[in-house]
C-alpha cells in the first residue's frame, strides 16, 4: 500500500467574501510528520485558508486532500473525523468548565457523563504524559494561565484523534517562556508522527521551529521553502512584497513644538492582558509620525487610548498640554474640543453609523458644535450644506448628503470620514489605516491631503499596515510589535527589508531562541 | 430605481405592510376557529369605529392613549432600550396628574390646571422610569426585568393609595374625590357644540391635541436636537457613539426618563379628560399596546400616529364586536395586539430574504 | 407558643403549594437561559397551558388528558419562541412579550367561545382534578408531637404535581450536570463557538432546551387550573412567570439554589396572606400590598447587585450567527 507522503494537499483553493478575494488559487502541500509554517501579514489569507481546511468555511472551488483522500468539508465535525484538529487564536473554551469537561465536549462517549469522564481522564493523563502536556484536569479554564489554556486546546484536538494539528498564531498570547514550552511540545508531537501546521507572522518562530515554510500575501500563496535553505531577509521580503511606491512629493519642513507626547504608555484590556506596553514617542507640529507594524500588534489600543476611548493603565499621554493617565480620564468629546481629530482604523465599526445619512455621518463626534446648534435645535440644513461642501472638497461620490452612509463605496466612505476629521482644523490628527479598501485614485488624493495637513503645521500620527504608505508619507517611523516599540527610524533611512525585520521583531535581542534539534 | 432605494422601500413600507397583513390574517384564522365569520366580524368592527359619531369619538379617544405610550416606547427603542414599563409609568403618571389637580386651589384657571396636570404626569412617569434606568446604567441590572417588576409595584402602590389614602371617607369604591370643574379638559363634543357643530357625546377631549403636540416635540427632539442625535447614535452603533464621546450611561437615563414621562401622560386623557377622578386600572393595556404601536409605526411619530389610530379602531371596533356578538369579548383586540407584536417585532424580517430575492436580487457577476 | 408553631407549620405548608408553579416555571427558564435564550414568555406559557389543561380536563373528563393538553400547548408556544428567536434571530424579549399577550387574549377568547361563561372554564369535578394525596402512615404518626403534625401538614396532603415538582428539581440537576445533554447545554449558553467548533449544532441544542422548558411550563400551568384550583380564570398566573424568572436570577441559574429562591418567594407570599390584618405595635397594620410586593422588591434589590452579583450564562440573549 502506498504511503502518502503528504498529510495535506490543497489545490487551487478559491474563496471570496463579497468583493474581497481572501484566497486566490492557493496551493499547499504539507509533508506527513513535519512542522510546516505558513507566514504572512494579517489579511494575507492564512486564517481563511485554515478555516476552510477545518470545515468552518466552504471554499468556492478547489481540492482538499487529507492523507491522500479527497474531502469536501461541510462542517468541522467532518474535518475532525478526517484527523484535523485546530487550535484557534481565540480559544474555543468554556471558561467555567473544567479542563476535562472542555475536552470531552462533543465526544462525551455516551448519554451519561460519568463513564465518559472516567475514560477521558485516563486517556488524557496518558496523552499529557506522552506529549508533555501537563494540565490539572479538574481546574476550571478561567483559573488557568493562558499557556495552560492553550495546552487544553491541544489536548482537545489530540483527544478527538487529530493527526494533523493546525495552530493559528499560537504565541500571540504567550510569554517567551511559555512559547518555548510550546515548541518543546511540538518536538514531542512530531516524534509521535503528528503533522503540525503553524500559522504565524513571526519570522524567528518559522526559522527555529519549522521544517518547511509557505508564504502568503494578499490572498495568494507566493512561495514555498525548506526552512533550512532560507533566511530572515528572504522571508521578510516575500512576506511584505515589492509594491509600487507612491512617491509623494514632500518638502522638508521645519517642525514645531511637541503637540502629542506619549510617555511609557501601557494599556491593559479587561482580561488584564497588555495590549500596549511601555510605549513612548512624540509628535511635533508639522511632522508625520508613522506607526508601522503587522495588524493586531497594539495599534488599535494606541489609537483608542490616544483618542480617549479607552483608559490609560500605566504611563501618560499629553495632548496639547492636557494630561491623560490612569487617574485623569479625558473623553473623546473633550479631546476634540482641544483640537484632536481621529480617523479610526475600522470605519464600519467606529467611524460610521451605517443607517445614518452622509449628512448625519459628517458630524459624528461634533454634534455638540456651537456652529450647528442653536440653544436647542440642531440645524440639519446647515449640516447638510456643510456636508455638501465637504463632499465636493474631498470628491466624495455621489455628492448626496441624504444618502445613507452604507450606500457609499468603501473609498467614498473613507473620504467622507477624512473630510469630517480634516476640515475641523485640528491641531493633532490621529489617522488609522486611511486607505484600507480604497481604490488607487483615491489613495493618491488622500495622501496629498495628509501631507497638506502636515505642511500647515498639524501634528499627524499615521497608523498603517501598508508599508509603502508609511514610508512615502511619514517623516519618522516607529514600529510596533506585540504592543511594544520594536524599532525607530527616520523614513529617509528606511527600506522594506529593515522595516519588515522590525515588524517581525527580528532586532529585539530579548527573543533569542535556541534552534530546535530535530 | 437602483437597488439601494428599492431595498429602502422594501424595508420602510413593504415589509411592515406585509407583517401587519400577516397579523390580520392570523387573527382571521382565530375568528374562524371560534366559528365567527371574519368578514362579518371585520364589518362590525369597522362600523363600530367609523359608522357613527360616537364611535369615531371613542376611536380617537383610545388613539390618544396609544400615541402617548407609542411615543414612549419609540424614544426608548431609539436608544436601543426596550421599555416594557409603560404600564407602570402610565399608572404612576396618572397619580402625578391627579395629585397636582387635587392640591391646586379649585378656583385656579384651567390653563394652570392643564399645565400642572401635564407636568405632574411627565414628572411622575419619568421618575417611575428613573430607578430602573439608573440600575441598568450603573449596576447593569436588566432593564426589562426591573421595569416589569416596577409595573407590579405600581399596581400594588396604587391599590394601597386608592384604598387607604385617596379614597373618600365613607365611600366603598377605591377612587379619589372628583376633580374640580376647572381642571376638566374640555370635551371635543362640547367645543364643537359651542361653535355650532352638534356631534354625539364621546370621551374624546383636547388631550388628542396634547398628544399631537407631543408627537411634534418628539419628532423635533429625536431628529433635530443634539440629544436626539446622541440617542440615535447610541441605539444604532454604540461603538461609534463611544468614539463620538457620547456617554452611554447618560443616554440610558435620559431616554428612559423621557420615555416614562411620555407614558405618564395617559392620565391627561383618561383622568383629566374623561374620568375626572383617579380610578383603579385606568391605564390598563395601554402600556403594552404602546409596544405594538411603536413596532408598527417603526418608531417614527407619523407611523405611531397612524398605528395609534389603527389601534383606536381596533379597540373601539372590538368593543362594538363584543357588544354585537355574544361570546366575543374585547380580548380579541389583545390577541391582535400580540400578533402584531409578533409579526412586526420578533418576526419583522421573516419575509425579507424572499422579498429581496424577488424584487431586488443581486446581479450575478459574469 | 403552640399556636405560633402551628401557624408557622401551616404557613410552610401553604408555601409549598404556592412555590410549586414557581419551581416548575423557573426550571423551564433555567433550561432556556442556560442554553443562551431569554425566555420572558414563561408567564404566557403557563397561562396558556392552564387554560388548555382546564379545558381538556372538563371536556375529556380526565386530569391526565388535561396535563397532556397543557404540555402540548406550552411546547407549541416554546417552538414559536424558538422559531422567532433561533431561526429568525429575532429579538427574544419582543418574542416573549408577544407570547405573553397572545396567551392572555387567546385564553379568554377561546374560553368564551367554548364555554360561554365569561372567560372562565367550568368548575372541574373531583374526578377531573388532581386531588391531594394522603401519604401512608399519617394516622400512625399523627400522635407523635411535632413530627406528626409536620408529617400530616407539610409532607402529606399535597397533590401529585407538587410531589413531582420536588422530584423534578433533582432530576433537572442530574440532567444538567451529569448527562451529555446537560454538558452541551451549559456549553452553548457560555460559548456557542466552542460548541460549533466541536462539531455540534447550536440551534438544535437550543430548540431542545426550549422544548424541555415547554414541558415544564405545561406542568406548571396545569397545576394552577387543574390541581391547585378547579378551573381557569382570567390572568390566573398573576405574574408568577416573572417571579419565576426573578427566582432564577436570585438562584444564579443553579437548580437547588433556584429551588430555595422559589421556596423563599412562596413562603413570603404565604406569610402575606397570614399577616393580613395583623397589627404591629407602633406602626399599625402592615399594608397587605407591601407584603404582596415583596417578591418584586426583592427582585429589584437583587438585580441592583446588593445581594451578590448575578452572573448569567455568557451568551444569553445573543442570537448565534455563524460566519459562513
Amino acid at each position: 500500500m502506498q504511503k502518502h507522503k503528504y498529510a495535506i494537499e490543497l489545490k487551487d483553493i478559491d474563496k471570496r467574501f463579497g468583493p474581497v478575494y481572501a484566497n486566490n488559487k492557493v496551493c499547499l502541500q504539507v509533508e506527513k510528520g513535519s512542522i510546516h509554517g505558513i507566514i504572512g501579514e494579517n489579511g494575507a489569507g492564512k486564517s481563511t485558508l485554515m478555516s476552510i481546511l477545518y470545515g468552518f468555511y466552504l471554499a468556492d472551488s478547489g481540492e482538499i486532500k487529507v492523507f491522500g483522500k479527497q474531502y469536501k468539508f461541510k462542517d468541522s465535525h467532518q474535518a475532525i473525523k478526517s484527523g484535523i484538529g485546530m487550535v484557534h487564536q481565540h480559544f474555543m473554551l468554556v471558561d467555567n468548565f473544567t479542563v476535562l469537561e472542555n475536552v470531552i465536549l462533543g465526544s462525551e462517549g455516551g448519554a451519561l457523563l460519568h463513564e465518559g469522564l472516567t475514560a477521558a481522564r485516563k486517556e488524557l493523563t496518558r496523552l499529557g504524559e506522552e506529549y508533555g502536556l501537563k494540565v490539572d484536569l479538574d481546574a476550571t479554564i478561567d483559573s488557568l494561565s493562558v499557556g495552560s489554556q492553550q495546552r487544553v486546546e491541544i489536548l482537545k484536538a489530540l483527544y478527538k484523534g487529530a493527526k494533523i494539528l493546525i495552530l493559528d498564531e499560537p504565541t500571540g498570547v504567550l510569554t517567551p517562556q511559555e512559547a518555548q514550552d510550546l515548541f518543546r511540545i511540538f518536538t514531542a508531537l512530531k516524534k509521535e508522527g503528528v503533522t503540525i501546521i503553524l500559522i504565524t507572522h513571526k519570522l524567528h518562530e518559522i526559522l527555529n521551529v519549522t521544517d518547511n515554510v509557505s508564504v502568503m500575501r494578499d490572498g495568494e500563496m507566493v512561495a514555498h521553502r525548506e526552512t533550512s535553505s532560507t533566511n530572515r531577509e528572504e522571508l521578510a521580503q516575500l512576506m511584505v512584497g515589492r509594491k509600487v511606491l507612491f512617491k509623494v512629493d514632500k518638502v522638508k519642513k521645519d517642525i514645531g513644538e511637541v503637540l502629542l507626547k506619549v510617555s511609557n504608555l501601557s494599556v491593559r484590556d479587561k482580561n488584564n492582558t497588555y495590549r500596549l506596553q511601555d510605549v513612548s514617542f512624540d509628535v511635533h507640529a508639522g511632522e508625520i509620525v508613522g506607526i508601522a507594524g503587522v495588524s493586531g500588534n497594539g495599534q488599535g489600543a494606541l489609537l483608542e487610548s490616544l483618542s480617549g476611548i479607552i483608559p490609560v493603565s500605566e504611563g501618560y499621554i499629553e495632548v496639547l498640554g492636557h494630561r491623560m493617565d490612569s487617574d485623569n480620564l479625558i473623553y473623546p468629546d473633550k479631546l476634540r474640543e482641544y483640537g484632536l481629530s481621529h480617523v479610526p482604523e475600522d470605519r464600519q465599526r467606529m467611524g460610521l453609523i451605517s443607517e445614518f445619512t452622509a449628512s448625519e455621518t459628517s458630524i459624528i463626534g461634533y454634534h455638540n458644535d456651537k456652529k450647528i446648534n442653536s440653544k436647542v435645535i440642531l440645524n440639519n440644513k446647515k449640516v447638510r450644506s456643510n456636508c455638501e461642501s465637504l463632499m465636493a472638497d474631498f470628491d466624495v461620490r455621489p455628492n448626496d448628503p441624504r444618502l445613507k452612509s452604507e450606500s457609499f463605496s468603501g473609498g467614498n466612505q473613507q473620504k467622507l470620514i477624512l473630510a469630517r476629521e480634516f476640515t475641523r482644523d485640528p491641531k493633532i490628527l490621529l489617522i488609522g489605516q486611511p486607505t484600507r479598501g480604497v481604490d488607487i485614485g483615491a489613495i493618491e488624493f488622500i495622501h496629498k491631503r495628509i501631507i497638506a495637513m502636515r505642511d500647515s503645521g498639524k501634528a499627524v500620527l499615521l497608523v498603517s499596515v501598508e508599508l509603502e504608505e508609511i514610508m512615502s508619507i511619514s517623516d519618522r517611523i516607529v514600529v510596533l510589535c506585540d504592543g511594544q516599540v520594536s524599532g525607530r527610524i527616520d523614513s529617509k533611512d528606511a527600506d522594506e527589508r529593515t522595516l519588515g525585520l522590525m515588524m517581525a521583531n527580528a532586532f529585539n535581542t530579548s527573543d533569542n531562541f535556541e534552534p530546535l534539534t530535530t | 430605481m437602483n437597488r439601494n432605494s428599492r431595498i429602502n422601500w422594501i424595508n420602510r413600507l413593504l415589509l411592515p405592510i406585509l407583517n401587519v397583513l400577516t397579523a390580520f390574517i392570523a387573527t382571521a384564522f382565530v375568528f374562524v376557529f371560534i366559528d365567527v365569520d371574519p368578514i362579518e366580524a371585520t364589518e362590525i368592527l369597522l362600523y363600530g369605529a367609523f359608522g357613527y359619531q360616537e364611535g369615531i369619538g371613542y376611536t380617537l379617544y383610545y388613539a390618544t392613549n396609544f400615541i402617548f405610550t407609542g411615543l414612549a416606547v419609540a424614544v426608548a427603542f431609539h436608544a436601543g432600550l426596550f421599555n416594557i414599563g409603560g404600564e407602570g409609568q402610565a399608572y404612576i403618571g396618572g397619580l402625578g396628574t391627579s395629585l397636582v389637580i387635587l392640591m391646586i386651589d379649585p378656583n385656579t384657571s384651567p390653563l394652570i390646571f392643564i399645565s400642572g396636570s401635564i407636568l405632574g404626569g411627565l414628572v411622575f412617569g419619568g421618575l417611575w422610569a428613573l430607578i430602573p434606568a439608573y440600575l441598568q446604567a450603573y449596576r447593569g441590572s436588566h432593564i426589562v426585568i426591573t421595569t416589569i417588576m416596577f409595573n407590579f409595584l405600581a399596581s400594588s402602590l396604587m391599590v394601597y393609595l386608592l384604598v387607604n389614602v385617596l379614597r373618600q371617607t365613607g365611600q366603598m369604591t377605591p377612587e379619589s374625590q372628583l376633580f374640580p370643574q376647572q381642571s376638566w379638559l374640555p370635551f371635543i363634543h362640547n367645543i364643537a357644540g359651542n361653535i355650532g357643530f352638534v356631534i354625539e357625546e364621546s370621551p374624546l377631549n383636547i388631550s388628542i391635541f396634547v398628544a399631537l403636540f407631543f408627537s411634534i416635540l418628539v419628532w423635533i427632539f429625536i431628529w433635530h436636537t443634539r440629544w436626539g442625535y446622541a440617542i440615535r447614535a447610541t441605539g444604532l452603533n454604540s461603538t461609534a457613539a463611544l468614539y463620538a464621546g457620547i456617554k452611554p450611561k447618560r443616554i440610558i437615563i435620559l431616554s428612559m426618563c423621557i420615555s416614562g414621562a411620555l407614558a405618564g401622560l395617559v392620565g391627561i386623557n383618561e383622568l383629566a379628560g374623561y374620568q375626572h377622578r383617579l380610578i383603579m386600572d385606568f391605564h390598563f393595556g395601554y402600556g403594552f399596546g404602546g409596544i405594538a404601536v411603536a413596532l408598527m409605526g417603526r418608531n417614527h411619530p407619523i407611523g405611531i400616529i397612524i398605528a395609534a389610530i389603527l389601534f383606536g379602531i381596533l379597540y373601539q371596533g372590538g368593543a362594538e364586536l363584543a357588544f354585537e356578538m355574544e361570546n366575543i369579548s374585547r380580548d380579541i383586540i389583545v390577541v391582535m395586539q400580540a400578533l402584531i407584536i409578533l409579526f412586526c417585532g420578533a418576526l419583522q424580517y421573516m419575509y425579507r430574504p424572499w422579498i429581496i430575492r424577488l424584487l431586488a436580487p443581486i446581479e450575478k457577476e459574469v | 407558643m403552640e399556636d405560633l408553631l402551628l401557624t408557622f407549620i401551616l404557613t410552610l405548608d401553604a408555601a409549598i403549594r404556592v412555590s410549586t408553579p414557581l419551581i416548575l416555571a423557573s426550571m423551564a427558564g433555567l433550561f432556556a437561559e442556560r442554553s443562551g435564550v431569554v425566555d420572558i414568555g414563561l408567564e404566557g406559557k403557563m397561562l396558556a397551558s392552564a387554560f388548555a389543561a382546564a379545558s381538556a380536563a372538563t371536556i375529556l373528563g380526565s386530569p391526565w388528558l388535561g396535563l397532556l393538553a397543557g404540555i402540548l400547548v406550552s411546547c407549541a408556544l416554546s417552538m414559536l419562541h424558538g422559531f422567532a428567536s433561533i431561526t429568525h434571530r429575532g429579538d427574544q424579549i419582543v418574542s416573549g412579550v408577544a407570547i405573553n399577550i397572545l396567551a392572555a387574549g387567546l385564553s379568554i377568547i377561546l374560553g368564551l367561545a367554548w364555554f360561554e361563561q365569561g372567560g372562565i372554564t367550568p368548575t372541574l369535578t373531583s374526578d377531573e382534578r388532581f386531588l391531594s394525596l394522603t401519604l401512608p402512615g399519617v394516622e400512625l404518626i399523627n400522635n407523635i408531637p411535632l413530627i406528626g403534625t409536620i408529617y400530616r401538614e407539610i409532607l402529606s396532603g399535597h397533590n401529585i404535581i407538587v410531589y413531582a415538582a420536588f422530584i423534578i428539581v433533582p432530576t433537572v440537576w442530574w440532567i444538567v450536570y451529569r448527562t451529555q445533554f446537560g454538558l452541551r447545554l451549559r456549553a452553548v449558553g457560555e460559548n456557542p463557538k466552542a460548541v460549533d467548533t466541536a462539531g455540534l449544532s447550536v440551534n438544535i441544542l437550543r430548540y431542545k432546551a426550549l422544548l424541555v422548558g415547554g414541558v415544564l411550563c405545561g406542568i406548571a400551568g396545569t397545576y394552577l387550573s387543574v390541581a391547585h384550583n378547579a378551573q381557569f380564570t382570567r390572568d390566573m398566573t398573576a405574574g408568577q412567570g416573572f417571579i419565576a424568572l426573578a427566582a432564577l436570577i436570585f438562584g444564579k441559574w443553579k437548580p437547588y439554589t433556584v429551588l430555595s429562591a422559589c421556596l423563599l418567594f412562596g413562603f413570603l407570599d404565604a406569610l402575606a396572606v397570614r399577616l393580613q390584618g395583623v397589627v404591629i405595635p407602633g406602626i399599625g397594620e402592615i399594608p397587605v400590598q407591601l407584603i404582596e410586593s415583596t417578591p418584586y422588591l426583592l427582585t429589584v434589590i437583587l438585580l441592583a447587585g446588593f445581594i451578590g452579583k448575578a452572573v448569567p450564562p455568557k451568551s444569553v440573549g445573543v442570537p448565534y450567527i455563524k460566519e459562513r
